[in-house]
């Protein structure tokens, strides 16, 4: 029993042999604790280490790489709060604030897809409540093995179902996100979350535990066995080959209530307003004992924790699981003596239990008591700080013969037949085709103020209804350009947001990021990594806005494969009059469409590639971001003018994707003349591109707006009819390429 | 209700206090997490202690979704709300036909008039014994179906005979599963089309105060 090692029996007795292999410490890492200690840790206190010493915790692989996101002075001018907080805070006028982040739920997704998924959910809506604001809405970006495949009709489904059990009972919609599908991600795949929350600037709390004497109060859920050893043993190890562990780690998975989190929302805001919180910690990963170790750790002094105190709802659990247990809808107050009798009186209005369980010291260490022992007494930074580890990086050996071996000798389509067939199979592949299966499950009306959500480029929400104050929000990534070049693939992914955003007529302003990466361990995986944060780095330098914040998971292999480098990235914006927001779709009949960018030969990593040919090779688009900012630039302007009747960015597929989903989703045809060899301007990739529809009478000041903006603009073709025609080359009706479009997700899914 | 020239007061579930409301709304939500059974708990909630007799004595009373769910459960009106056929959350915009216009709720709009207005709900399939369904359609107490008018279009979440809102008996208490709050204006909806219940209720006692 841990109860029993106590800091005297462990001191008495060095020589006990201790689990830290099985709880993810290396050997290492053991003898550093001990020196640190003096002695060997007591059960408790190891189980503590593992937990914060973790991957996921302490981000002890990839420290070294993020410090370069660090913003500069030119890119910090509206961040409030930064990198180290739970989420960066950004200033966005008017007295607003706003903060968002995204985080992954990747192995207790696999292992269990419905509650794996509703409690990434919540844990990332807890990160932002505990930056002080009102979480608003949420997004997810998902990628799983190919759409056909077995297990992916066990884990898509179970996921979504789960998203949309826990977000639509807490009331938050969910505008936005990703999904995409590839063989990488078939014993991993990728379920990524993303909350933003809204504040007044005043508002902002911290995670620190100051002011000895003071009350440190658990409030919220019991704490239960679930999830006990879920960041070290779950989300910090590589999953073996097929079923292997599975079993094993299914009790790591917590489970979620999504109405006591509703419950605890309500009830943290409340406590805000009443002014009665000197600091706040969300529970999420490692529980108590993270949230105890951060607090002391960010505060002026120590911490003094009477276990026996935390209500639980199992009353078998041991100190080390106490500590270790992830049970979700918890969060940690600090409070003055004075104001306990007035929380507690918050905390009964919502039906929040909440217990004191302990007190802020002076002494400098953190100690903890149960049953009359002390379990735990450690300098909290020790715990809280973590190794730091700059492993060895390699580029990979095959990356050569990678990029080497592209896309151009393959047959590509030429007369009107053969394009035709291409759009079609591109439409109706699973990657590109309608996503209503999954967002018709998800509420993105509740609150009230979504003014667009999916399937348009970026989530946008009303902040205020006076003003007219909004926010835009999406993610974008792309595994396979990042599999090609983590530098540009990374930038690539980080333009696609940004240009998401701007779609709306919004001005992107921070950055957020989830790295999913495979094993830390493996020098190659290690090189993506750090090129990817180099090119994200690189990337917002040169854009002028600022990293706010992000979540790094690692050990997204099978064995040992990896799956692709996937950074998501994603960018927020703010829209100054929701007014004129740009739709997606073609909205006026008769209005010039105009294409946008530049065009050239870009297909090394593109759906065509993929799709017609299962293949990934050669070289990704090269990143423009000097043309992405011309180009948001111009949306913006020409939106707030009241020019554009509609906006859509160009990305996978090209021009011809764009256009069809256009057509789908104005209800209107359009008809197009193109310059240039067909295939290359229908299907190439080439980034900061997008095509709007003026709004008829308004074409000339458009195009000087353009000609201002150094947008390239050419005129293509009017809106309107039945058919999507490239003329002369092949007209397709809209009711053929609904069809196409909308089938493959409810024939696969049911 | 702000949005249509009235001034909402909030009530909460543990005070049996209706705060002198003239008109009350049960919103959607998920009350209890929707555990046990959509409704099942609320309907035990202190303010419905008032609100129950309040609703039987006369007060205009409109349950939307959830608010549904717990006026089925308080036995305010007939039938149950059930899990939505092909069992998964729907969330669409749906056509509705209004075709009752003699409720507080609904006096605004013209008989067989056509509304656009989100449906977002798990358990949104209406359910009654035949008898039920019989005597709700030959007393007028379905008050909005899914559907254009006379298109006979099946309901996306398989509502007995498309069956979106019902009344009581006198007609002061509606249940609606879709969610007109959300079509008030064409900013944050597919419609303005929703707005017409609120300015129902509310031109309803501005008429009896004249």
């Amino acid at each position: 029993m841990s109860g029993k090692d106590t800091v005297e029996v462990a001191a008495a007795t060095p020589e006990q042999p201790q689990p830290f292999a099985e709880l993810g410490l290396t050997g290492d890492e053991y003898e550093k604790i001990r020196q640190l200690l003096g002695r060997r840790p007591t059960a408790a206190e190891l189980a503590l280490y593992s937990v914060m010493w973790s991957e996921h915790c302490s981000y002890k692989s990839s420290k070294v790489h993020l410090r370069r996101l660090a913003p500069s002075e030119r890119q910090s001018g509206a961040l409030l709060a930064g990198i180290g907080a739970n989420a960066g805070v950004v200033d966005i006028g008017q007295g607003y604030a706003v903060t968002f982040k995204i985080e992954s739920h990747n192995h207790p997704s696999f292992v269990e897809p419905h509650q794996g998924a509703a409690t990434g959910v919540g844990g990332i809506v807890r990160d932002i409540l505990a930056m002080g604001a009102r979480p608003v809405a949420v997004m997810d970006a998902l990628r799983f093995g190919p759409a056909a495949a077995h297990d992916t009709a066990r884990v898509l489904p179970g996921v979504v179902s789960g998203i949309s059990f826990y977000g639509n009972c807490l009331g938050l919609p969910n505008i936005g996100g990703e999904l995409a599908f590839d063989p990488v991600y078939a014993g991993n795949p990728l379920v990524n979350a993303l909350c933003v929350g809204v504040m007044r600037h005043d508002d902002l709390k911290s995670a620190v535990a100051t002011g000895p004497g003071n009350k440190v109060v658990l409030f919220g859920s019991r704490t239960g066995p679930d999830g006990v050893g879920g960041a070290s043993v779950l989300a910090s190890a590589t999953f073996g080959g097929e079923g292997e562990g599975k079993a094993a780690k299914r009790p790591s998975v917590q489970v979620g209530d999504p109405f006591m989190e509703k419950l605890l929302v309500e009830c943290c805001l409340e406590l805000y307003a009443a002014g009665i919180i000197e600091g706040i910690q969300d529970l999420g990963a490692a529980g108590i004992a993270c949230a105890t170790t951060e607090l002391s750790a960010g505060g002026s002094g120590g911490m003094h924790v009477t276990l026996d105190d935390v209500p639980l709802r199992d009353h078998t659990l041991g100190p080390a699981e106490i500590l270790m247990s992830e049970s979700q809808e918890r969060m940690m107050a600090v409070v003055a003596p004075g104001n306990v009798a007035a929380f507690h009186e918050v905390c009964a209005k919502w039906d929040v239990e909440a217990t004191v369980i302990g007190e802020v010291t002076g002494d400098g260490t953190l100690t903890m008591t149960w049953r009359g022992g002390t379990v735990v007494s450690i300098p909290p930074r020790t715990a809280a700080d973590g190794p730091v580890y700059d492993r060895p990086l390699a580029r990979p050996a095959d990356l050569d013969a990678l990029r080497a071996a592209g896309p151009d000798g393959f047959d590509r389509p030429r007369d009107g037949v053969a394009l035709h067939a291409t759009l079609l199979a591109l439409l109706g592949s699973a990657d590109l085709a309608d996503k209503s299966w999954v967002t018709a499950q998800y509420d993105h009306y509740v609150r009230g103020n979504t003014v667009l959500a999916m399937p348009e480029d970026g989530g946008l929400l009303r902040i205020d209804e006076h003003s007219h104050l909004g926010i835009a929000l999406a993610t974008d990534g792309n595994g396979r350009y990042c599999r090609l070049d983590p530098y540009q693939g990374t930038q690539l992914a980080l333009s696609e947001a940004y240009r998401n955003v701007a779609m709306t007529g919004a001005r992107p302003i921070a950055v957020t990021n989830c790295l999913n990466f495979g094993s830390p361990e493996d020098p190659e995986v290690m090189w993506q990594l750090a090129e990817a944060v180099r090119g994200l780095a690189d990337g917002c330098q040169t854009l002028g806005i600022p990293v706010t914040g992000g979540n790094v998971s690692l050990y997204n292999q099978t064995g040992t494969t990896a799956i692709h480098p996937t950074p998501v990235i994603g960018v927020l914006g703010v829209h100054d009059d929701v007014r004129n927001r740009v739709p997606s779709g073609f909205t006026r009949e008769g209005a010039q469409i105009v294409l946008l960018g530049i065009t050239n030969e870009d297909f090394g990593g593109s759906a065509w590639a993929h799709v017609a040919h299962a293949h990934l090779g050669g070289h990704p688009p090269t990143p423009d971001l000097a043309a992405e900012q011309r180009l948001a630039a111009l949306i913006a302007e020409a939106a707030a003018s009241g020019l554009l009747a509609s906006a859509h960015d160009l990305s996978e597929g090209g021009l011809a994707v764009a256009l069809a989903e256009s057509c789908l989703q104005g209800k209107r045809g359009c008809t197009v003349t193109l310059q240039g060899d067909p295939f290359t301007t229908l299907f190439s990739e080439s980034p900061a591109r997008a095509i709007v529809s003026v709004v008829p009478g308004r074409e000339a000041e458009f195009k000087a707006r353009s000609a201002e903006n150094e947008v390239p603009a050419a005129a293509i073709g009017t809106t309107g009819g039945l058919n999507l025609a490239i003329a002369p080359l092949f007209a397709i009706p809209l009711a053929e390429l609904r069809t196409v479009w909308e089938r493959p997700l409810p024939a696969l899914f049911g | 209700m702000r949005h249509a020239g009235a001034e909402p007061v909030p009530l909460w579930h543990a005070d049996r206090d209706l705060r002198g409301a003239d008109a009350v709304i049960l919103p959607g939500g998920f009350s209890y997490g929707d555990y046990l059974r959509c409704g099942a708990i609320a309907r035990f909630s202190p303010v419905m202690g008032e609100l129950v007799p309040a609703a039987r004595a006369g007060l205009p009373l409109l349950g939307i979704c959830n608010g549904f769910q717990i006026l089925c459960e308080a036995h305010l009106l007939p039938g149950a709300l059930t899990r939505n056929a092909g069992l998964r959350f729907i969330t669409r915009d749906v056509r509705l036909t209004v075709e009752n216009t003699r409720t507080p709720w609904t006096r605004g709009y013209a008989g067989g008039q056509e509304l656009l207005v989100p449906l977002k709900s798990g358990e949104g399939a209406y359910a009654a014994d035949e008898a039920t369904l019989d005597e709700l359609e030959s007393s007028g107490r379905v008050v909005v179906r899914y559907g254009a008018a006379g298109s006979g279009q099946a309901a996306p979440n398989g509502a007995a005979r498309g069956i979106a809102g019902i009344c009581s008996e006198a007609g002061n208490v509606v249940g609606l599963m879709p969610h007109p709050e959300h079509a008030i204006d064409p900013l944050t909806g597919p419609s303005a089309d929703g707005l017409g219940f609120f300015t129902s209720v509310v031109e309803a006692f501005a008429g009896a105060l004249r």
